[in-house]
């Protein structure tokens, strides 16, 4: 009766749902990939050079810190690919490449890695890096005056409506013929992937459709009611990429529906005081982080009625 | 208008569904555990050299919550012994050999049912405990008490577990018997409706439970979502009929009685002929085997002569799942034997279960969005590391059923269902030891008290 002594024993459940780390980064992946797309055509082949140097960099931190640190190298759960993909979808197209590495090594090393890895990081990486570039490389980090972009070499549609002018077309703006960073620039784009990551239900959809509703309501309220305007700020800048990409990130946003509700809001009504009353013309990736702050918060505040009972 | 309960979709593999069951021939010796429910275990009443036939009682309940216990083959007692059981309690066992004749106890006769005290008492002599795997007396059940009223029987057919066929063919092969169990507690405990609750994915059975229905105006059939776990006891309630069952509380205490369908079959069938429940339908599959299909095994047959009956192991199994894929337990011998309420035996190869890797937790929130009963495995598995038991209390994990949703859905296989029950564990032995030092102070005042006078 040798034989029975190799009968593994276990607590249940003894069967698993397949998806993994690395299905759901790959899946996220996937859904950047229209956007990547959109912004290599209307950027050109350099959208894609920056792209590839995030990425590399972003990858090449990680495993370094692994190494240094003698833990096992976390690469292939492809969450380092995601934060340098959306770090370089962030970035205007004209940054220099050795910036956009920088970027992403800050984005692993200091807001992730630092911070005990996947899961453990408080602030979106690519979000506070790109904070970070935008006080660092305040001259070419900023999407909102785009220096030497040869198609777009002019105000991006934030600035414009800062002054008060419309982007000459709606369709422009939602197709992506306007300016601004790599991957904020198609509003088709990102919506495509907003509907892969639902359908893949790697996303739930309270976040980003409370963050872009705030918005767009203070938008109509701060404009006095005037709708094209209120859409016009809807669909400029990095709020639906911001919405879609970051304030559905998992270790910095509220777990329970109705939390990710109100970092939809907070994060909503933050950018739009930026936008209209702070001297940055982008107020997204301040909204983003300091609801990142106060996730732990809310995560603590609202939690999840149990069937039949009350949190005591 | 009711709110969607969470679940996950679990793999079917319902490989046996067409397969009728098929009784297996009386093995040589047959182990039978005293502790086959929940409660105290029954108390032998045979000693070795004992005669015993099919039906002959071998033990007798002891205390309010046991069950009665009888031989399931004909032929001679060996021996007591004591039995590792897959929860890893040891338990008095009788063995009996059998003489393979099969001979069905001459005292096996109809009982006389009808009032309630009678029915109550057909039932607690049935040896009938919860079939769909908890294993509760189910006359304690059915024994309302005084005050008490019940407005609905809720038939369980959902079977949400991979794999188990066994009350699927219980509800297409033994409707008879089903129904008369149910119109005789219907009429004798004075409940005014029934209804059978079925995931939407057992056409056959809901065809067959559907004419059932037919003929009795009282009964009804629920189809319900394919979601696992539609079988658990409060979503089951809540999804036949409404009600929300508070935490802590009785389904008694909102007006109903859920009972699993193969154990309303089985009391039917022992109010027709007499017989206790002395064998067992158990589906029998995995990849590990050479044949599957639904086998009526005498309980105290071993595991390993069931697998034998079915053609034997075709590579030997990663595991053996007493109970399906999601709650059952894995055993460690194949000699432990079919019980009153094993509804499936799986010999199951590493690939077919394929186990995640352990990583980091993402806070992806999988875990909250799919618990049925709206808990937060994330945070009590923080909570338990950390060692913050009055976190553990204040967010409920006592609520907790253990369904396995959270373990099953999480990208990063972190230990929730396992944590959740250490944590209930801890809790429960917290709640003990303050009680204790508690009565102690107590008496520590009392007797002081008594001093002073």
């Amino acid at each position: 009766m040798s034989e029975q002594n190799k009968l593994h024993i276990s607590v249940s459940p003894h069967i698993s749902n397949p998806r993994t780390t690395a299905s759901i980064m790959l899946d996220v992946i996937i859904a950047l990939l229209p956007t990547a797309l959109a912004g290599i055509i209307i950027f050109g082949i350099r959208a894609l050079a920056v792209i590839a140097v995030s990425i590399a960099a972003a990858v090449a931190s990680e495993s370094i810190f692994c190494i240094i640190v003698k833990k096992e190298n976390t690469v292939p759960d492809l969450s380092s690919v995601v934060t340098g993909f959306i770090l370089a979808l962030n970035l205007p197209v004209s940054i220099p490449l050795w910036q956009a590495a920088v970027g992403s090594v800050f984005a692993i090393i200091v807001v992730k890695c630092l911070f005990g890895g996947i899961g453990q990081n408080f602030a979106n990486p690519a979000m506070t890096a790109r904070i970070f570039m935008i006080t660092a490389f305040a001259a070419t980090a900023s999407v909102a005056y785009p220096t030497i972009v040869d198609t777009t070499s002019v105000a991006t549609p934030l600035v414009e409506l800062g002054y008060g002018l419309l982007p000459e077309s709606f369709l422009g703006l939602f197709l992506g013929t306007v300016g601004g960073a790599i991957g904020e620039v198609s509003s088709l784009a990102i919506l495509i992937g907003f509907v892969y990551l639902l359908v893949r239900k790697v996303i739930r959809p309270f976040a980003p459709i409370s963050f872009v509703l705030t918005v767009f309501i203070f938008s109509l309220i701060f404009e006095g009611f005037d709708l094209t305007y209120a859409l016009a700020w809807t669909l400029s800048g990095g709020l639906l990429f911001g919405a879609v990409f970051m304030a559905t990130d998992y270790s910095t946003t509220p777990i329970t529906d109705v939390g990710k509700i109100i970092f939809g809001v907070g994060a909503g009504f933050i950018t739009v005081v930026i936008r209209f009353f702070g001297s940055y013309p982008e107020g997204v990736s301040f909204g983003i982080l300091f609801m990142n702050i106060l996730t732990p918060y809310i995560d603590k505040l609202v939690v999840n009625k149990p069937f039949g009972g009350k949190i005591r | 208008m009711r709110f969607f309960l969470h679940g996950v979709k679990v793999p079917h593999r319902k490989n046996t569904e067409k397969m009728a069951a098929v009784r297996m021939p009386a093995p040589a010796s047959v182990t039978i555990p005293m502790q086959q429910h929940i409660g105290k275990p029954a108390l032998p009443i045979v000693k070795p050299g004992d005669e015993v036939f099919v039906g002959t009682l071998i033990a007798e309940q002891d205390g309010f919550i046991s069950s009665p216990v009888y031989s399931s083959v004909s032929g001679k007692v060996k021996s007591l012994t004591d039995l590792l059981m897959p929860n890893g309690v040891k338990c008095r066992a009788i063995v009996i050999e059998s003489d393979g004749n099969m001979t069905p106890d001459p005292s096996v006769a109809p009982p006389t049912v009808t009032n309630k005290a009678e029915l109550v008492e057909a039932i607690r002599r049935s040896g009938t405990v919860g079939l769909g795997g908890a294993g509760f007396p189910s006359y304690v059940k059915f024994n309302i008490p005084e005050g008490k009223t019940v407005d609905e029987l809720i038939i369980n057919g959902a079977e949400c577990e991979p794999y188990i066929t066994s009350d699927t063919r219980t509800m297409v092969d033994k409707s008879d018997d089903m129904l008369h169990g149910i119109v005789t507690i219907l009429d004798l405990l004075n409940i005014p409706r029934a209804v059978i609750g079925i995931e939407g994915n057992k056409k056959e059975a809901i065809a067959s439970m559907k004419a059932m229905a037919e003929k009795d105006p009282r009964i009804s059939v629920k189809v319900l979502l394919t979601l696992y776990p539609q079988g658990a006891e409060k979503v089951i309630i809540y999804h036949t009929v409404g009600k929300v069952t508070p935490a802590g509380k009785l389904p008694l205490d909102v007006g109903c009685i859920v009972t699993n369908c193969t154990t309303v079959a089985c009391i039917g069938n022992y109010l027709k002929v007499g017989m206790p429940l002395v064998s067992k339908c158990v589906t029998v599959d995995g990849g590990a085997l050479n044949g599957r299909g639904n086998v009526i095994v005498p309980i105290g047959t071993s595991l390993k002569e069931v697998f034998e009956f079915i053609g034997g192991f075709s590579e030997f199994p990663h595991k053996v799942l007493l109970g399906g894929p999601m709650m059952g337990h894995a055993v460690a011998s194949l000699d432990i034997p079919v019980m009153k309420n094993t509804n499936a035996t799986l010999a199951v190869t590493e690939d077919e279960i394929r186990e995640k890797k352990h990583t980091a937790c993402i806070r992806c929130g999988a875990c909250v969005s799919h618990c049925p009963l709206s808990l937060n495995p994330q945070a009590y598995l923080k909570a338990y590391n950390a060692g913050k038991t009055e976190v553990l209390e204040k967010l409920r994990v006592d609520i907790c059923m253990e369904c396995g949703c959270c373990s099953f859905i999480c990208p990063t296989a972190q230990p929730l269902v396992e944590t959740n029950k250490l944590a209930k564990g801890l809790l429960r032995s917290l709640a003990a030891e303050k009680k204790k030092k508690e009565e102690e102070k107590k008496m520590k005042e009392e007797s002081k008290n008594v001093r002073a006078e």
